[in-house]
C-alpha cells in the first residue's frame, strides 16, 4: 500500500487550485512597467512577392515607438530544424532559412513581414493597418502531389518543393517488396491522416526585456522547453550569449506540441525591447493561433499489409507523403520520420517492414509535432489496414491482432521497423478490453440499436508507441541536433524541507504534485513539504523540456537518480553524527539508523547539520545537501495499449455517436493514477476530436477555411462518452529507474483508428459497402460514404 | 475595435433619434456585433444600446392571440417565458448557442443580422410572424431578403415581433459540427387554415419556405405526407460542412422529424 501522498496515491493536484480559481500568472497576465505592445503584419496570401513596404504613414503615427520588417533581420540567422533527415540517395534534406520576419517572399497566410511596436495595443493595430505593403501574389501550392511536380516553388532557391525522401530501413526495401509480391493476400488502403490545429486554450504571448545596465535578456514567453528556446535564439537566431539570456516560460495554458518550437515572435520582441529600450509584449489572438501555431499531422499514406490466409502478418509496406508547411518547424522532420516510420511494425512480430517518407513544402503553416506525434499516424495507418484485412479475409479482428502480437516472453523484442521493445503484455491488454467493453453483448445492443433504426459498430485495436524521448547517442545517430537527457537539482533547506529544480516544464501534466510524491516517499517525509521549480533558465538546471511523454520517464529519472544521491550525502553526515560508518547505516522512513542498534537520527536533523556544520567533518564531506543529476536513457518507454469504440450512426443524418469508449493502457508502474486516467481523458478528446470533429482546411489559393471556431470543432464535452480506463495491467519498463512508461500522448495515438474502425463496422452491418472514410467522419462525410456506396 | 460612441436610450423615440447619427448602429446583444468590431471588420461612430429600453423587452400575449416578444428580449427570456404559450418558439430559442449566448443574444438582433444559418428566422417566417419596427410593421414573408439582407431601412429598430400561435409547431435542428448554428433547421408549424414550413442553414438565398411540404403537409400532417417529394440541392450551400445534396436532402429528413415531434 502506497503510503498516502507517496508513490501510487491519487493525491489532488495542488496545481489545481491556482488553475481553477484564476489565480496562475500566464504571460498574458504579466504586465511589465513601462511595456510596449508589438503587433505583427501578416500576409493575406499564401504565396507572393514582396516588392515593397512602405511604412512611411504607420511611423509617424500615434504611440508608434518601432516598425520592423524582414530587412531589419537579413543579418541574424534563421530558425533552424532540429534534426537532419538523410534522403535515400544520401543526400540531406533542404533547409531553407526561416527568417524571424518574412524577407523577399511571403510563403503562406499569417506569415509576418512586419511589426509595430507602439505604446498601446489598440496604436500598434492602427499602425499596422498604415503599412503599405506591395506584394505581387503568386500561385500557392497547396497539394503535395502538386507540390512534388515543382511547378511553383515555396522556395525558389532549393528548386524543389520535396524536403527530402527517406526511407526506412532502406536496407529491408527489397526484401519487403518481394515479400509482397508473393504473398497469398495484400490489402491496400489509402488514406489522409488529417491537418490539426492545436488550440491550446492560451494563445502564444512573449515579452522580451532588454537590461541595458547589464547588457542582458528576459524573455518570458508561452513554451514547454525554456532552455531550448534559449539554445535556439543564443546559438541560431539572435547570438545573444546563453549567459546574457534569461527565458521564463510560466504558467501555460497548455501546448501539445505547438509550444515546442522556438517562434520569430520571440526574437522580434527581443530585437524590439533593445531597440525601443523598454519591454515589448506580443499577445497572439485566436486567429493568429490558428493562422501560425506550427499545426499537426498531415499525412496522405498508401499502406499495403501483405498476410497470410489465415492472419500471419507477412509485411508492412507505407508510402507516404508529409506536409511540413511554409517552413520547417523545430521538429518537423523527425516527427514524420523516426517517430512514425520505427513504430510502423506495431503490436506485431510481422518480419518485413518498410516506410517511405516524402516531406513536402506547401504554402500553409509549418506543421510539426502535436500530442502523439508520427505515432499517431503511425497507428492509424496499421490498425485501419489490419482492420481492412480481417474484413476481406472474413477473420475476427481482435483474434488476427492476437495471432500476430509479440508475446510476453519475446522481451526485448526487435521490431522488424529497428526499436528494442522492452516490456508488455498486449494479450493481457486485448483480455482486460473485452471484458471491459462487454464484446459478448455487443450483439444485443447492435439489435437494440437497430430496433431504433440506429446502426452500431464496435471497433477495437492496439497500439504502441515509443516516447520518453530518449538516448542521446541513438537520436544522435538517427539526425538529431539536440541531446535529449534530463536533469534536476534536488535541493534540502536548513529546515528539511525541498526545491527541486527540473528540466521538464509543467503546463498541465501535474509535476508539482507527482514529483513530490516520489521523492517524499524515497526520503520518508510529507511531500506537501516539497516544491518543484521548473521554467525559468535562471533557477533550473539544463533540461529538454517536456513533450513526447518524457517528463517522469527522463525528467522524473533524473530527479531519483539526485534523491539517491542526497540519501548517500546525508547518509554520511549521518554516519558522523552517530559516530559510526556510514556502511553500516540504513536508510528507510525517513530515518537514518545504524544497524542493529536503536541509535537513528531522522532526516530533518541530518539536514540542519548539513548547513550549520558544527562538530562536523569538514574534511570529508561539503557542507550543505544539494545534487544534481543528468538522466540520459538507454532507450524509449514502450507504452501499450488495446481500445475499443462502440458507436451508434443516424443512417438519415451519417451523425455518429459514441456509445461507450474503454482504454486499456500499459505505462508501467503508475504513480498517480488519478493523474494518470487524466492524462488519458485528455488524449482521448483530441483522439477522438480528430476522428470525428477536427480538421484544417486550406482551400486552393492557400486561404484557411477553418480558422475559427465557427468552422473548425473542437470536441465539447457532450461529443464524448464517459470512458471506462484501466491500467491495471502494466509491464514495468525495465531501463528506468522507476518502472514508468510515458502516458501523455497515448490516449490521442490509440484512439482515432478506434472510431473509425467503429464506425465503418456500424456501416458495414448496414449493408452499406463502405471501406474507409477519411477523418474527421463529419455527419456529411458519413453520409457521402453511404450514399456512394 | 476602432473607437466608437455608446449611448444608452431609455426609450424607443430616444433611440431612433440617437439611429440617425451618422455611421450609427443599433447594439442588441451583442453576440455579432462585438466580435465583428473586435476584428475591426466594422467602423460604428455610435453604438446605440437598446438593451435598456424597457418597453422593447419580455414576452406577452395580444389580444389577437399572438406571443408578442419585444425586440430586445433575450433569447433566455423567450425559452423561459413563451414555453407555456408557443413552445415551439420556446424550444428554438432554448437551443440557440449556449448559455451565455441565450442570456445575451436578442431576437431583434437575430433576425436583423438574418444569418443565413441562424434560428429565428425560421420561427419567423414559419409563423407567419410580423416585425414591428419604430416606424411601421412588416410580414415575414416580405422582410427576409436573402443572406443578411432584410426589408429594414437604414437606423430602422425592430422593436417588437408578434407570432400567431399555431395548433402544434415545432424547431428541428441539425447542427453545423463547428458552431453550433443550423447546418439545416426547420420550423413547422399547423395553423387552422394551413401548414408553414420554414427552412434555415441551408440555401444561398437565406430562410426561405419549402411550398410543395406545406401543401402536402396541410393536408395530411405526418411525415408520411412528404415522403414522395423530393428537395432541390440547386441553390443550396456548399462549404466545408456539407454539399448541396447533404443538405438538401437534410431539409427532407428534418421536415419529417419536426412534424413527427411537433406538439
Ligand atoms: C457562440 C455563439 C453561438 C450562437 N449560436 C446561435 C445559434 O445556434 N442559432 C442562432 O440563431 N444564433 C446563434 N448565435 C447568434 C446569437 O443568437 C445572437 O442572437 C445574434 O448574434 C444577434 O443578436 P444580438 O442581440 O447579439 O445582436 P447584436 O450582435 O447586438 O447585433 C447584430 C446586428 O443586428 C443589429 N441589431 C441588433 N438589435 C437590433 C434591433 N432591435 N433592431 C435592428 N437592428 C438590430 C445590430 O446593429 C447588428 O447589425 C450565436 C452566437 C454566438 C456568439
Amino acid at each position: 500500500m502506497p503510503k498516502d501522498g507517496g508513490i501510487g496515491a491519487d493525491t489532488k493536484r495542488r496545481e489545481d487550485v491556482r488553475y481553477l480559481t484564476g489565480s496562475g500568472n500566464y504571460t498574458a497576465d504579466i504586465n511589465a512597467f513601462g511595456q510596449a505592445a508589438a503587433v505583427f503584419v501578416r500576409s493575406t496570401v499564401a504565396n507572393g512577392k514582396i516588392n515593397a513596404i512602405d511604412t512611411s504613414a504607420a511611423d509617424g503615427m500615434p504611440g508608434v515607438l518601432a516598425i520592423f520588417t524582414g530587412e531589419d533581420f537579413v543579418d541574424v540567422g534563421g530558425n533552424p530544424a532540429g534534426w537532419l533527415i538523410n534522403s535515400r540517395d544520401g543526400e540531406p534534406m533542404k533547409e531553407p532559412k526561416r527568417p524571424v520576419l518574412a524577407h523577399g517572399k511571403v510563403r503562406h497566410v499569417g506569415d509576418a513581414y512586419a511589426a509595430v511596436i507602439a505604446e498601446t495595443v489598440e496604436q500598434a493595430r492602427d499602425a499596422a493597418e498604415a503599412i503599405e505593403a506591395d506584394i505581387e501574389e503568386l500561385p500557392a501550392v497547396v497539394d503535395m502531389a502538386e507540390a512534388l511536380k515543382n511547378q511553383t516553388l515555396v522556395h525558389d532557391e532549393i528548386e524543389t518543393n520535396q524536403c527530402f525522401d527517406w526511407g526506412w530501413i532502406e536496407d529491408n526495401r527489397a526484401a519487403t517488396d518481394e515479400a509482397i509480391r508473393n504473398a497469398p493476400h495484400v490489402t491496400t488502403l489509402e488514406l489522409v491522416n488529417n491537418r490539426l490545429v492545436p488550440n491550446a486554450m492560451e494563445p502564444r504571448a512573449s515579452i522580451g526585456t532588454y537590461d541595458r545596465a547589464q547588457d542582458a535578456y528576459t524573455l518570458q514567453t508561452t513554451s514547454q522547453n525554456p532552455h531550448l528556446t534559449r539554445l535556439l535564439i543564443s546559438a541560431f537566431v539572435l547570438g545573444i550569449p546563453e549567459n546574457k539570456l534569461t527565458v521564463i516560460a510560466p504558467d501555460v495554458g497548455g501546448g501539445f506540441g505547438s509550444k515546442i518550437y522556438h517562434y520569430g515572435e520571440e526574437a522580434l520582441v527581443l530585437a524590439a525591447s533593445k531597440k525601443v529600450g523598454r519591454p515589448v509584449k506580443w499577445v497572439a489572438d485566436r486567429t493568429e493561433s490558428f493562422l501560425t501555431d506550427a499545426h499537426g499531422r498531415d499525412h496522405v499514406t498508401k499502406i499495403e499489409l501483405a498476410c497470410e490466409k489465415d492472419g500471419t502478418f507477412i509485411a508492412f509496406r507505407t508510402e507516404t507523403m508529409a506536409n511540413v508547411g511554409a517552413y520547417l518547424s523545430n521538429f518537423s522532420t523527425a516527427t514524420p520520420t523516426f517517430l512514425h516510420g520505427t513504430l510502423m511494425a506495431g503490436n506485431y512480430t510481422v518480419p518485413n517492414v518498410y516506410v517511405n517518407v516524402k516531406a513536402v513544402f506547401t504554402n500553409t503553416a509549418p506543421v510539426d509535432a502535436y500530442r502523439g506525434a508520427g505515432r499517431p499516424e503511425a497507428t492509424y495507418s496499421i490498425e485501419r489496414v489490419i482492420d481492412k484485412a480481417a474484413r476481406e479475409l472474413g477473420l475476427d479482428p481482435v483474434e488476427v491482432r492476437r495471432k500476430n502480437f509479440v508475446k510476453p516472453d519475446q522481451y526485448p523484442f526487435a521490431s522488424a521497423a529497428g526499436l528494442e521493445y522492452d516490456s508488455g503484455n498486449y494479450d493481457a491488454l486485448m483480455d482486460k478490453l473485452e471484458e471491459i467493453i462487454d464484446r459478448d453483448g455487443f450483439a444485443e445492443r447492435r439489435k437494440a440499436s437497430e430496433a431504433k433504426g440506429m446502426l452500431r459498430g464496435l471497433g477495437l485495436n492496439s497500439y504502441i508507441e515509443a516516447c520518453g524521448i530518449a538516448p542521446s547517442n541513438l537520436v544522435g545517430i538517427l539526425g538529431s541536433r539536440v541531446g535529449l537527457y534530463d536533469a534536476a537539482t534536488v535541493r534540502v533547506n536548513a529546515t528539511g524541507n525541498l526545491s527541486i529544480m527540473v528540466g521538464a516544464h509543467s503546463h498541465g501534466q501535474g509535476h508539482e504534485t507527482v514529483f513530490p510524491q516520489i521523492v517524499g516517499e524515497m526520503l520518508g517525509i510529507d511531500p506537501a513539504s516539497i516544491d518543484i521549480v521548473h521554467g525559468d533558465t535562471s533557477k533550473i538546471p539544463f533540461g529538454m523540456g517536456t513533450y513526447g511523454s518524457r517528463s517522469l520517464a527522463v525528467c522524473g529519472s533524473a530527479m531519483v537518480r539526485a534523491t539517491e544521491k542526497i540519501i548517500a550525502k546525508a547518509k554520511k553526515i549521518a554516519a558522523h553524527m552517530l559516530e559510526a560508518s556510514a556502511d553500516d547505516v540504513d536508510f528507510a522512513d525517513g530515518q537514518f539508523t545504524i544497524k542493529g542498534t536503536d541509535k537513528s537520527v531522522g532526516f530533518g536533523e541530518v539536514a540542519l547539520k548539513a548547513y550549520i556544520p558544527h562538530e562536523y567533518p569538514i574534511e570529508d564531506i561539503e557542507p550543505g545537501l544539494e545534487e544534481t543529476a543528468f538522466y540520459d536513457p538507454a532507450n524509449f518507454t514502450y507504452p501499450s495499449g488495446a481500445y475499443a469504440c462502440e458507436v451508434e450512426v443516424d443512417p438519415e443524418t451519417g451523425k455518429v455517436r459514441i456509445d461507450r469508449f474503454a482504454a486499456v493502457d500499459d505505462f508501467g508502474n503508475v504513480m498517480n493514477p488519478m493523474i494518470v486516467t487524466g492524462q488519458v481523458h485528455g488524449g482521448l478528446g483530441q483522439g477522438i476530436g480528430q476522428a470525428l470533429l477536427e480538421g484544417a482546411s486550406y482551400d486552393a489559393d492557400g486561404q484557411l477555411l477553418s480558422a475559427s471556431y465557427m468552422d473548425y470543432t473542437m470536441p465539447r464535452a457532450d461529443d464524448l462518452p464517459f470512458y471506462t480506463v484501466d491500467h491495471s495491467q502494466g509491464t514495468p519498463c525495465t531501463h528506468n529507474p522507476l518502472g514508468v512508461k510515458g502516458c501523455g500522448e497515448a490516449g490521442a495515438i490509440g484512439s482515432p483508428p478506434t472510431v473509425v474502425n467503429a464506425v465503418i463496422d456500424a456501416l458495414q452491418s448496414g449493408g452499406k459497402n463502405v471501406t474507409h472514410i477519411d477523418m474527421p467522419l463529419t455527419p456529411s462525410r458519413v453520409w457521402s460514404a453511404m450514399n456512394n456506396a | 475595435m476602432y473607437a466608437f460612441e455608446i449611448e444608452r436610450p431609455a426609450s424607443i423615440a430616444d433611440a431612433a433619434s440617437a439611429m440617425k447619427t451618422d455611421e450609427a448602429q443599433a447594439l442588441g446583444g451583442g453576440q455579432t456585433l462585438i466580435p465583428t468590431l473586435k476584428q475591426r471588420l466594422a467602423m460604428p461612430s455610435v453604438l446605440v444600446s437598446l438593451t435598456g429600453i424597457g418597453e422593447m423587452k419580455g414576452v406577452c400575449m395580444s389580444d389577437a392571440g399572438e406571443v408578442c416578444i419585444g425586440g430586445a428580449t433575450t433569447h433566455a427570456t423567450v425559452a423561459r417565458e413563451a414555453a407555456a404559450h408557443y413552445p415551439g418558439l420556446a424550444g428554438l430559442a432554448s437551443r440557440i448557442g449556449d448559455p451565455a449566448v441565450r442570456n445575451r443574444g436578442t431576437i431583434g438582433g437575430s433576425l436583423a443580422n438574418n444569418d443565413p444559418a441562424a434560428c429565428y428566422p425560421a420561427a419567423a417566417l414559419g409563423s407567419g410572424a410580423t416585425i414591428i419596427t419604430n416606424s411601421r410593421s412588416i410580414a415575414a414573408d416580405d422582410y427576409f431578403q436573402g443572406m443578411f439582407t432584410t426589408a429594414l431601412e437604414e437606423g430602422e429598430i425592430i422593436t417588437e415581433v408578434r407570432f400567431p400561435v399555431p395548433e402544434k409547431s415545432h424547431y428541428q435542428k441539425f447542427v453545423q459540427p463547428a458552431s453550433r448554428f443550423a447546418l439545416v433547421g426547420v420550423f413547422v408549424a399547423k395553423y387552422a387554415d394551413g401548414v408553414r414550413v420554414a427552412v434555415t442553414g441551408a440555401s444561398e438565398e437565406g430562410v426561405h419556405r419549402w411550398t410543395e411540404a406545406e401543401n402536402a403537409l396541410s393536408g395530411n400532417f405526418s411525415a408520411d405526407a412528404i415522403s414522395e417529394l423530393s428537395v432541390s440541392a440547386d441553390g443550396m450551400i456548399s462549404d466545408l460542412h456539407g454539399s448541396p445534396e447533404y443538405r438538401a436532402h437534410l431539409v427532407k429528413v428534418m421536415t419529417g422529424r419536426a412534424v413527427s415531434a411537433a406538439s
